[in-house]
């Protein structure tokens, strides 16, 4: 069994896109589209790695990052932010709420592949 | 290095601009060569008669050779070199113990290089001005990341279809489905963004309606203008060629002359007075000086202390005529805003006072308390339409988030919450492709 990548993103066709690239690289790949409970659903699931969209709807993904660096349990789990703008605020929001990596949409596949088997250590 | 010290340059300048010998002048005003040339390169203070007899024979005011116009220049070179050390510039550090040498003996290479720090500056902040529409204009912004959110799926699915030798049929066709809708959906967004950044067809200025000028032109000036409220300048002064349009000009002179008015009923100082005491009520404050609500509203939010209070206004068929911004309550440029928003409420019930805490749907929901009336325009009259204008006053919450607040949006196209009842358009932030 692979790696497990928790992906919280709304838009269905990345979703897709994303579970499908990261299936055939290996990964067990689960997901969630509502930002209200994603921190909640992230404790759960107890994921490997989370794929975090910036915006959300309900709740921004910042607002996600905080919570979980604020979680003990979920302290240290690595974070790849994405997010549609490439704005250096949001960059910077980012590293300050403890991101691990960062990824500005549109991103290529190999991209995300890569930084994710970076963040689990493959 | 002292003032004196800059004097001595600007004695050689002058005096070689006027091709007038270093002797000769010495002799002129009775001094040794030696000791003139001493003066010229700021290793002697001069004092004030030898200055003025300097400045006679030179034939220039001596305060041309003392003031001038270095100061300025003189920051301005300062500004330049600890930008440049800020930005970790290359290469050696400008030397500025001789910058004062540098703008007497090059007084137009300072001009020149104080001119372009100061256009670099300029553009600098254009760029973090439209940086900051971005990220604040949540029309611009949502567009943009449907745009983004769109060219990320189109390429995602390209590259699977195009790098996957062994792509099962059943996948191959779901990719090509999704390829085409966030084709379809990237030439929407482009095209909304597009006619967002345009602007509206038929208006009199391609980069803003008139309304946008005026407002454009109050955010400039604080939305407080000093002078109405002294009284020192009338409307048509005030606004003088400030606007292209006739119809910027009208507005802007119907919203100075309400100014005007509102200064003249509720003036600064009593009116400051009136609010500390009635602790922030507007209806306390209006009732205290016998005037409407609507104009404690707009006055309130004229004060150069509440530069972080917004005001709307719209007419009765709800099109919004009035805009201040507050941050992170999205104002829509075009159509109208979110139909919960007590503003419209108001128009619902005129003559009756509303006061709410709202939540504003946005990736960071943030909280707003809210004063809202509806009035007439004008005193109502037999056989004439009644006029009617809402007036609200958003005023940002700060600290922890208690109590009920009502949840709103900016307007519906870009509203993140799905299941509003009043929801008259799918936004752009949920639909399905």
């Amino acid at each position: 069994m692979g790696k497990h990548v928790l992906l919280v993103e709304d838009e269905p066709n990345i979703i897709e896109a994303i579970r499908f690239i990261l299936t055939r690289d290996g990964w067990r790949v689960s997901t969630h589209s509502d930002g209200v409970d994603a921190a909640a659903v992230i404790r759960a699931a107890a994921p490997d790695v989370v794929v975090l969209d910036v915006m959300l709807p309900g709740r921004s993904g910042f607002e996600i990052l905080q919570e979980l660096r604020a979680t003990e349990a979920t302290r240290a789990l690595p974070v790849l932010m994405l997010t549609a703008r490439s704005q250096a605020r949001d960059r910077e929001m980012a590293e300050r709420y403890g991101a691990s990596r960062f990824l500005t949409k549109p991103f290529a596949n190999t991209e995300i592949v890569a930084a994710l088997r970076e963040m689990a250590g493959l | 290095m002292s003032r004196s010290a800059l004097t001595g340059s600007r004695i050689r300048e002058r005096r070689m601009l006027g091709g007038v010998k270093q002797a000769d002048l010495a002799r002129q005003v009775g001094v040794s060569a030696s000791y003139l040339n001493l003066i010229e390169h700021n290793r002697r203070r001069i004092g004030d008669a030898l200055l003025r007899q300097i400045a006679e024979a030179l034939g220039v005011e001596a305060a041309v050779l003392t003031e001038g116009a270095e100061a300025a220049l003189l920051d301005g070179l300062r500004d330049a070199a600890a930008v440049a050390a800020e930005g970790g510039a290359d290469g050696e550090a400008p030397e500025l113990d001789r910058i004062e040498e540098f703008v007497g003996r090059f007084p137009g290479w300072a001009r020149l290089l104080s001119a372009r720090h100061g256009r670099v500056a300029l553009l600098e902040r254009t760029v973090a001005a439209l940086s900051d529409r971005i990220a604040h204009d949540p029309v611009l912004s949502s567009a943009l990341h449907e745009v983004l959110s769109a060219l990320t799926g189109v390429r995602s699915a390209a590259a699977i279809l195009a790098d996957t030798e062994d792509l099962e049929p059943e996948w191959r066709l779901r990719f090509q489905g999704n390829l085409s809708a966030d084709a379809d959906r990237l030439a929407l967004g482009a095209e909304a963004l597009v006619a967002y950044l345009d602007g509206p067809a038929g208006t009199e200025t391609a980069l803003a309606s008139p309304l946008e000028e005026v407002e454009g032109w109050l955010a400039a000036r604080g939305h407080h203008l000093p002078e109405v409220e002294t009284g020192a300048a009338t409307a048509d002064a005030l606004i003088g060629g400030a606007f292209d349009t006739l119809s910027a000009r009208r507005i802007a002179a119907a919203l100075v002359e309400r100014y005007a008015a509102d200064a003249q009923r509720l003036p600064l100082v009593p009116f400051r007075a009136a609010l500390a005491a009635a602790a922030g009520d507007p209806a306390a404050v209006a009732a205290h000086f016998g005037v409407d609500l609507a104009a404690v509203l707009r006055r309130v939010a004229s004060l150069p202390e509440q530069a972080g209070a917004g005001l709307v206004i719209c007419d009765g068929a709800g099109a919004l005529t009035f805009r201040k911004p507050t941050e992170g309550f999205g104002l829509p440029r075009f159509g109208a805003g979110c139909p919960l928003w007590p503003l419209y409420q108001a128009l619902s019930r005129p003559m009756v006072p509303l006061r709410a805490t709202v939540e504003m749907a946005g990736r960071t929901p943030r909280r707003y308390r809210t004063y809202a009336i509806c009035q007439q325009v004008r005193p109502a009259g037999f056989d004439a339409p009644q006029v009617l204008e809402a007036t609200m006053l958003v005023l940002p919450e700060t600290g922890a988030k208690t109590g009920p607040a009502e949840p709103v949006g900016p307007t519906c196209r870009i509203c993140p919450r799905e299941a509003c009842p009043a929801r008259r358009e799918p936004s752009i932030l949920m639909e399905e492709f």
